[in-house]
């Protein structure tokens, strides 16, 4: 193993990991949007609504992430939409993972007993009201942990917009492999680095999971 | 009975779920203070009238009045949430399992709905959770969460939550149900003191014992009618109809089991 080589070009990985965190960041908080939305759209009462929501989800868990990264990066010039390959990244991941998220918001909002429900509107509480004051505080504390298995996917999801060739981890990793011919050091730095980053997600969402069962 | 007109007022109740006809044109009327208890087998459809009276199993056929009021009037679904949540501040409602929002403290339990909808400020709602967290003897356990609490415990704060709106009505569904046997008597306590200070209230429930020594008038349903009502001296002691007294015996015969 030439850990020399290692040494001497870890600094470009650092940078690329830089990269992913990024692009794992926005793509978590459009995720987050895109499930919330679904969700609701899901729970409405409007059954076009509920249509929507269940296409959205079906469409984007039914067909592979790379293929909708592709159709929206290289098919979107065709259609009016210019995006740069960071852009294309995090829109295509994000409506992806959102599509995940839905469920996973969804299924925390009906996992909150429905005498709580019942409690609020007898109280005199609208439909409204009672989900933002009473459900959705609760399903929150039942939300974290299977968000973070929803995160830990899109982390290593990330990986897909190398090839739509996004300087991150993965095209870092195969760019110097072109010039040092070296796959089994330069794919176990950014390996490496990508278990720091995920590790770390992890222990900030066990975290945020024990706080939220405290209070 | 003080006055001639129901205080509420139950016109012909009827509720399908399809074939089946779980109500079947009950009609019940309730004076001001008056405790009523139904009584009746599981799917006899009692709890489905009680909650009906605050329209959270809405009838299919029928009337529901609450002084001037028509509870279930039927209305375009935004103004009609916005009757049904004016109206079900009046209604107050105790579950079987107490419903406390697990996430708030007593004091959260309580002071929650009346500083979002009565807008009281954190003072006048804190002397408001005292005020009825006294009446149910609670007092103390006012920053606890409802998981440090026993069973009787949560039922206590979910009447004093229900109270805490001022309701002209309380409605209790099995209030004791789900309770351990040493936990029942602490809420038939304070039940009791609310029929004391004449609480108007409707009563489902197993507790005979409770029924007989608390309500004005007992009805006892089964299979959507009501078969037999009457004072509970007349129900429990010398009920006329055969099905109530098979309904009783068997009851007695589990109890002493």
């Amino acid at each position: 193993m030439d850990i020399e080589l290692m040494l001497k070009v870890y600094p470009f990985f650092l940078k690329a990991a830089w990269v992913t965190i990024q692009l794992s960041v926005l793509t978590t908080i459009l995720g987050l949007i895109c499930g919330a939305l679904g969700a609701a759209a899901k729970l409405s009462r409007h059954s076009v609504l509920r249509i929507i929501g269940a296409s959205y989800v079906s469409l984007f868990r039914g067909t592979p992430a790379l293929i909708q990264l592709f159709l929206l990066y290289f098919g979107g010039p065709q259609v009016g939409i210019q995006l740069d390959a960071f852009e294309a990244g995090v829109i295509g991941l994000g409506i992806n993972i959102g599509a995940y998220m839905t469920e996973t918001i969804r299924g925390g909002i009906i996992a909150v007993d429905k005498g709580q429900t019942e409690a609020a509107r007898t109280l005199g509480l609208s439909r409204f009201q009672t989900m933002t004051r009473v459900v959705l505080p609760q399903a929150a504390r039942l939300i974290i942990r299977p968000l973070g298995v929803n995160i830990n996917a899109l982390i290593k999801g990330t990986a897909l917009v190398a090839a739509i060739s996004v300087i991150e981890l993965t095209y870092t990793a195969q760019r110097y492999i072109g010039s040092t011919y070296k796959p089994f050091e330069m794919f176990l730095l950014s390996g490496a680095l990508y278990m720091i980053i995920i590790y770390t997600t992890g222990r900030g969402i066990a975290w945020l999971d024990r706080k939220a069962r405290i209070a | 009975m003080k006055d001639a007109k129901p205080f509420l007022d139950i016109r012909h109740a009827q509720k399908s779920y399809g074939s089946l006809e779980v109500l079947k044109d009950i009609s019940l009327q309730v004076q001001r203070g008056q405790i009523v208890a139904i009584i009746g087998p599981s799917g006899s459809g009692k709890s489905t009238l009680l909650r009906a009276i605050n329209d959270l199993d809405p009838l299919t056929g029928g009337e529901v009045w609450l002084e001037d009021t028509q509870v279930n009037k039927n209305l375009p679904y935004r103004q009609y949430e916005k009757h049904i949540n004016k109206v079900r501040q009046d209604i107050g409602m105790v579950f079987q399992h107490f419903n406390l929002f697990p996430h708030l403290t007593v004091r959260g339990n309580i002071t929650l709905v009346p500083k979002m909808l009565k807008g009281l400020s954190e003072d006048e709602a804190n002397n408001l959770a005292v005020e009825q967290l006294g009446r149910v003897g609670l007092i103390d356990r006012i920053d606890y969460y409802p998981s440090q609490l026993s069973g009787g415990q949560k039922q206590r704060v979910a009447i004093a939550r229900a109270l805490a709106m001022k309701p002209k009505v309380m409605l209790f569904d099995e209030a004791t149900s789900a309770l351990d046997p040493e936990l029942v008597e602490e809420v038939n306590q304070v039940m009791k003191k609310l029929a004391e200070e004449h609480m108007t209230m409707v009563i489902v429930t197993h507790e005979m014992g409770f029924a007989e020594s608390v309500c004005d008038r007992v009805l006892f349903m089964d299979q959507g009618v009501v078969v037999e009502e009457g004072p509970p001296d007349v129900i429990f002691r010398n009920p006329a109809n055969e099905r109530t007294r098979n309904f009783l015996r068997k009851h007695l015969e589990g109890v002493r089991r």
